[in-house]
């Protein structure tokens, strides 16, 4: 059964060229057949290979399979090798399980679209990409399926190609994680001069055993990672193309901008953890860049009017949550929000295009209003998301995840009070957005007539993702709620057995408990504010403090500006200087001089009769000279 | 018998009569003019040759004159023929009008 791995990632592409070369001459049924069943096979397949990965395990807990010789040069062999170990087992589950039911989502959500074909080839290659980064053995095939996502959310974010503003945000996002990538190829470069390999497994030995801890190698190849990590994650500096990315059709924001591509960072760290507990310093700024990015995205979340914004910036919010974990050396609990997080999210960004399409392609959400009668499936599994994505106590997955976050964040050797607090501040106004965005919605007066509600193919996703963000968090219980840490005791193999990092701490009940009243109080608070008192927003935006925070919050904290005044203003300012192109007059400056010469000699054809006795005399007298001189 | 007059006397007298029909072929602006000048230069060249030839007791420098001279005539008489052309062209004897070659 293991050994059928390859087929996993190979039906996607498989979907992706049939659909790119043919897709075009098949019907509608055909194309949503080939695209969302595909996929669904390979998450079948997933699923029998995870049972059977889980009731008999390979040794070591890792399983190998290698494909074909990619290339050999110069002692080095690059193979297109597969290794499946618990970490990459339950990223392969989330990634096809949530990328089959957005698939079926899509089949009715993208089905008045001139391109319907196309959007599934490329939703198609994009799984394909993305199942080879989390499954490949080595980081040249790792760096394919990057830039493989990377690609794809390119084309997916400026699918609309007919627009100019899609194709300005498709290039931002591309543009923006190149930056990280090529931080990534450089530590990739360093990694392999050190170590002749790029196997994932022997560099990380070959780290561990030739690279003292807090090293200046190991600090630049881990920050050199952190880079691309950062890009692909959005995380501070790099976030600013993720809320412009929701240019994108909704399956697109759902699928690449929540639940996969942006935790590919996520995975990457996880993936190469040896490197970074080799550089201490560099640990401690990804749990600093967590900390800072979760409360920044969260205040932005905050203000914002555009239902996917809203949604786009708490996405950085959470994989901030992810970071500050991963800093903290709590992996297996940076993964399981990673879990838990897939499913709430694509839940509320498929319920957001459920709500936008039914509302005329409305984005803005203070133009809707009372729709909880109208989509009553919506409303309830959108609740039960926002409930998830605010962590509400016990009954939701998020409240596991993010509660084995904070516990970590105050109880572990590298924790301080500090990033505790940035979580908890960050929890707090998490649930405040998530049920802003829920009451300004559902409840209300109902603003706009509703003119499409949704068939099956979009309930169906919904309702499964709203069961997963319930009872997904419950196969990590904490010790104080019945210590069944499934979950942790799953990817024990892969991070060396570290499920506490602090033992004998105690005081966890007291914190859930904390954790469950900011929570609790967010929500409040958004009851007070949205629900029974719709005008305290207004007392407050009228302040002149509140409302410059409100505009400069609204513009995700001034770093477009700041980028645009950096970076973008003078490189513009030196392409117009150069636009005739410094280099080039090197070339147009010999066919220049050319010119020049010809001119100035051409002067001396007079036509004159007594120039030219004057030319042969001045000749005559300047040979005899030299004759003369030289003699 | 005749007194001996140095060479370079002589030679001295041939080179400037020599630059006088130089200056004269490029200064003159008339045609016929410049023709004679070109005729002053040439006998200056055959005086070269005479007193070279008077110098080392040879005859040769008299026969270089008489071919000087015999090549001289042709010239002439083709150098006019042209002359009337271009007057019949330019209506002028004027040289600078003849530089419709220019450039």
């Amino acid at each position: 059964m293991l050994n059928l791995l390859y087929i996993i990632p190979a039906l996607p592409f498989a979907g992706f060229f049939v659909l790119a070369l043919r897709g075009r001459h098949f019907s509608k049924t055909a194309v949503a057949s080939i695209g969302a069943g595909f996929v669904g096979i390979s998450a079948i397949l997933a699923m029998l290979i995870g049972i059977s990965f889980i009731a008999s395990p390979p040794q070591d807990h890792v399983f190998t399979q290698s494909l074909w010789l990619w290339m050999q040069f110069d002692g080095y062999t690059a193979a297109i090798s597969f290794s499946l170990d618990p970490l990459s087992l339950i990223m392969i589950l989330v990634i096809t399980v949530v990328s089959f039911l957005i698939h079926l989502y899509s089949i009715e959500f993208m089905a008045d679209e001139e391109g319907y074909s196309r959007f599934f080839a490329y939703m198609n290659l994009f799984v394909g990409s993305m199942l080879i980064l989390v499954l490949a053995d080595n980081l040249l095939l790792l760096y394919l399926g990057w830039e493989g996502v990377g690609l794809c959310s390119y084309l997916l974010i400026g699918f609309w190609y007919k627009d100019p503003a899609n194709g300005s945000a498709a290039r931002k996002a591309f543009i923006v994680t190149r930056i990280g990538d090529t931080a990534m190829a450089l530590g990739i470069f360093l990694l392999f001069t050190h170590f002749k390999t790029l196997n994932i497994q022997d560099l990380m030995q070959s780290a561990a055993n030739h690279w003292p801890v807090g090293s200046d190698t190991a600090v630049l190849a881990a920050a050199l990672l952190l880079g691309g990590a950062l890009g692909k994650s959005a995380q501070l500096p790099l976030q600013t193309w993720l809320p412009d990315a929701m240019a994108g059709p909704t399956p697109v924001s759902a699928l690449i901008h929540a639940a996969t591509m942006v935790t590919a960072g996520v995975y990457l760290i996880a993936r190469t953890h040896m490197l970074f507990e080799l550089a201490p310093l560099v640990q401690a700024a990804v749990a600093i860049i967590g900390a800072a990015t979760l409360l920044i995205a969260g205040c932005s979340a905050l203000v914002q009017r555009d239902i996917k914004r809203v949604l786009a910036y708490s996405t950085i919010s959470q994989i901030g949550y992810m970071f500050l974990a991963l800093g903290l050396g709590a992996w297996s609990a940076a993964m399981f929000h990673f879990m838990t997080h897939a499913f709430f999210k694509a839940l509320l960004f498929l319920g957001a295009g459920v709500v936008i399409f039914a509302q005329h392609h409305e984005h803005d959400m203070f133009k809707m209003g009372g729709l909880r009668n109208q989509l009553p499936v919506t409303f309830s599994t959108f609740l039960i998301g926002a409930a998830s994505l605010s962590a509400l106590p016990l009954a939701t997955a998020g409240f596991y995840s993010k509660d084995l976050i904070l516990w970590n964040a105050w109880s572990s050797p590298s924790g301080s009070i500090a990033l505790w607090a940035a979580g908890i501040i960050g929890a707090f106004i998490t649930s405040l957005y998530s049920f802003r965005m829920v009451f300004v919605t559902f409840f209300g007066k109902l603003k706009m007539e509703v003119n499409r509600r949704p068939g099956y193919n979009m309930k169906v996703p919904l309702i499964i993702l709203a069961v997963l963000s319930i009872i997904g968090g419950f196969i990590e219980l904490p010790r104080t709620l019945g210590n069944m840490p499934l979950f942790s005791n799953f990817l024990r193999p892969v991070f060396g057995g570290i499920i506490e990092l602090n033992p004998a701490a105690h005081g966890e009940g007291i914190l859930q408990i904390g954790a469950s009243l900011v929570s609790l109080a967010g929500i409040f608070t958004a009851v007070l504010f949205y629900l029974l008192r719709p005008e305290y927003p207004e007392t407050f935006r009228k302040t002149s403090v509140f409302a410059f925070v409100e505009k400069s919050w609204f513009a995700g904290w001034g770093f477009d500006a700041l980028y645009d005044a950096l970076f973008v203003k003078p490189y513009f300012w030196i392409a117009r200087i150069n636009k005739n192109d410094i280099i080039d007059t090197g070339y147009t400056g010999i066919a220049y001089l050319n010119r020049a010469a010809h001119s100035a000699l051409s002067r001396t054809q007079t036509g004159n009769l007594r120039w030219y006795a004057m030319g042969i005399a001045f000749g005559a007298v300047l040979f005899l000279g030299i004759v003369v001189i030289i003699k | 018998m005749v007194a001996n007059v140095p060479m370079e006397y002589s030679l001295i007298l041939a080179a400037i009569l020599f630059a006088l029909g130089l200056a004269g072929v490029l200064i003159r602006r008339n045609i016929v003019f410049m023709l004679m000048s070109v005729e002053i230069m040439l006998n200056a060249a055959g005086l070269a040759f005479v007193t070279a030839g008077a110098r080392w007791g040879q005859v040769d420098g008299q026969i270089m004159f008489m071919f000087i001279l015999t090549m001289a005539a042709a010239e002439v008489s083709v150098g006019l023929a042209l002359v009337l052309h271009l007057y019949h062209s330019f209506k002028t004897l004027d040289a600078d009008a003849a530089s419709t070659m220019k450039g």
